[in-house]
């Protein structure tokens, strides 16, 4: 069994979002997550917030924010168990980012430790 | 009234006696604290129950190991040294019996029989026997085995502490938190011995359940381990506990949640659990007894309200992340289907695979039922056909019949 990341991009994440609907969000994203560890094959995750994000480019200028220069920033990572990536791309499915117009999940193989 | 006083005592006494004589002569202080029992099962009866029955049982003690230590030819050469470790005043052949130095032991008692050392089964049978002061045939009948098999697992565990010779004291402070997680998990184990055993002896049943939430307390009750977690188990004890009389009728059969008589359950056990979850509330970090003493508070509201189960639902989630359990895993898709319907739990349920689960094709059964009652009935067939007690087979038949 491989582990693979679900990686969740984001397009420009300045849009406001009511409390009612990140509650929501938060919701489906939990359901989700709970449907994969209900299988066992859930293995870490974390949110990555997008307040007091900072880009530090290659001359090491430092810019406030994830969104700036670039338009699609990462918004947080699963991991999980799967046999194939065919398995893992059948859970990043599932995720409630992909609602998001432009959005989308990467799906990358853990590298074996 | 002499059952309970002997059971309470004999703990004491024996951990007591352990602390005095070191880890490795637990045998000593369990022979020990027998034979005062026994002096007191013989006298008693005849010259009437003294005044002060544990004062009296205190003395014998007392006595019964000033004679072992001057009986014993061997102590100067090999028992002394050990002891220099364990007890520093040695030259003192009394013992203090006092309260705090008897709860004192105790606590560290179950730190050191609840070491990662010793296996858990073996840790459980230790704590069940010297902890809690149950008998051989009382261990195995909860277990449902012999006494022979229980006294093959003491002797084990026996002779692991005493090669390891572990000390009887409290784990430094900053080694509490990481220790504490081992005695949770064992307290946690003894409690669902209790509680889940298929043992016809309700009485029994129940005194381990209570003693697992006894030793709980204790360390509610102490400055160094009231934490977070202790709080958020005991909480979750209560809950469960608060239950006892509802959820199994007069032959023992077991009663599901849903069709139990809420006028049963134990108001006061509740409000206590309710009290213990707000304690727990006061960490950084939310422990698997917290999520679990979640969902048992949400259960003890009896109306299927929607936002139960959300709760439910998103406690469950939380859960799995933390520690996978198929018990979990099919609570929560039960829960899935209170939320969102038994049709979106069918197709979470069916990505399980618990295939040689009994439970995982009772709720296939349960969530197909008023879809298709054919496949509902196929897969409760399944689940009779792994179905390991005459309770659950009844459960399961009961299920058939009001397809």
């Amino acid at each position: 069994m491989n582990e693979y990341a679900l990686i969740f991009r984001h397009m420009d994440g300045k849009e406001v979002a009511s409390p009612e609907q990140i509650q929501q969000w938060m919701q489906q994203t939990m359901d989700w997550i709970g449907g994969i560890a209900a299988q066992n094959k859930f293995v870490s995750g974390t949110g990555l917030p997008f307040d007091e994000a900072r880009v530090v480019h290659s001359n090491k200028m430092v810019t406030n924010g994830a969104f700036g220069d670039i338009k699609e920033t990462v918004g947080g990572l699963v991991i999980v168990r799967a046999e194939s990536v065919e398995e893992a791309v059948e859970f990043a499915k599932g995720c409630p980012v992909l609602q998001g117009e432009g959005n989308s999940v990467e799906v990358r193989k853990v590298a074996q430790k | 009234m002499l059952a309970p006083l002997f059971r309470t005592e004999f703990t004491k006494i024996t951990a007591v006696l352990c602390k005095r004589l070191g880890i490795s002569q637990m045998q000593v202080a369990e022979d020990i604290a027998s034979e005062t029992f026994l002096l007191a099962y013989e006298t008693w009866p005849y010259k009437g129950v003294p005044e002060n029955p544990t004062a009296w049982l205190y003395a014998v003690a007392k006595n019964k190991l000033k004679n072992h230590l001057s009986r014993n030819q061997l102590f100067e050469g090999k028992i002394a040294p050990e002891l220099k470790h364990a007890a520093p005043d040695r030259e003192e052949p009394d013992i203090d019996l006092s309260e705090s130095h008897i709860s004192d032991s105790q606590l560290q008692m179950l730190f050191a029989i609840c070491h990662p050392a010793i296996p858990p089964e073996a840790q459980i049978g230790l704590a069940l026997r010297i902890l809690c002061g149950f008998g051989i045939e009382e261990i195995a009948t909860a277990f449902l085995t012999n006494k022979s098999t229980i006294n093959k697992r003491l002797f084990r565990a026996k002779e692991k502490l005493r090669t390891d010779n572990l000390p009887i004291e409290m784990p430094p402070a900053a080694e509490v938190k990481h220790r504490l997680d081992t005695v949770l998990t064992t307290l946690y184990l003894l409690f669902n011995e209790g509680y889940y055993s298929e043992s016809h002896d309700a009485v029994l049943r129940e005194d381990l359940c209570l003693e697992a939430m006894r030793l709980t307390r204790m360390l509610a009750d102490n400055a160094l381990t009231a934490k977070p977690p202790v709080f958020a188990l005991l909480a979750l004890m209560c809950f469960h506990a608060s239950r006892f009389a509802a959820r199994k009728n007069e032959h023992g059969a077991i009663i599901l949640y849903e069709n139990q008589d809420e006028s049963l359950w134990n108001r006061d056990l509740i409000a206590q659990g309710a009290f213990y979850l707000h304690q727990a509330s006061g960490g950084d970090s939310v422990s698997r007894y917290h999520l679990e003493a979640g969902i048992a508070y949400w259960h003890t509201i009896k109306e299927d309200l929607a936002e139960k189960w959300q709760h439910i639902l998103q406690l469950y989630n939380r859960l799995l992340m933390v520690e996978y359990s198929p018990v979990a895993a099919l609570n929560r898709t039960f829960a899935l289907a209170k939320v969102k319907g038994n049709e979106a739990a069918i197709v979470e349920a069916e990505k399980l695979q618990l295939t040689d689960n009994q439970y995982y094709f009772t709720l296939l059964g349960e969530l197909y039922r008023g879809i298709e009652p054919e496949k509902a009935k196929g897969y409760l067939q399944k689940a009779y056909a792994l179905a390991k007690t005459a309770g659950d087979r009844e459960v399961i038949r009961n299920k058939m019949e009001v397809l």
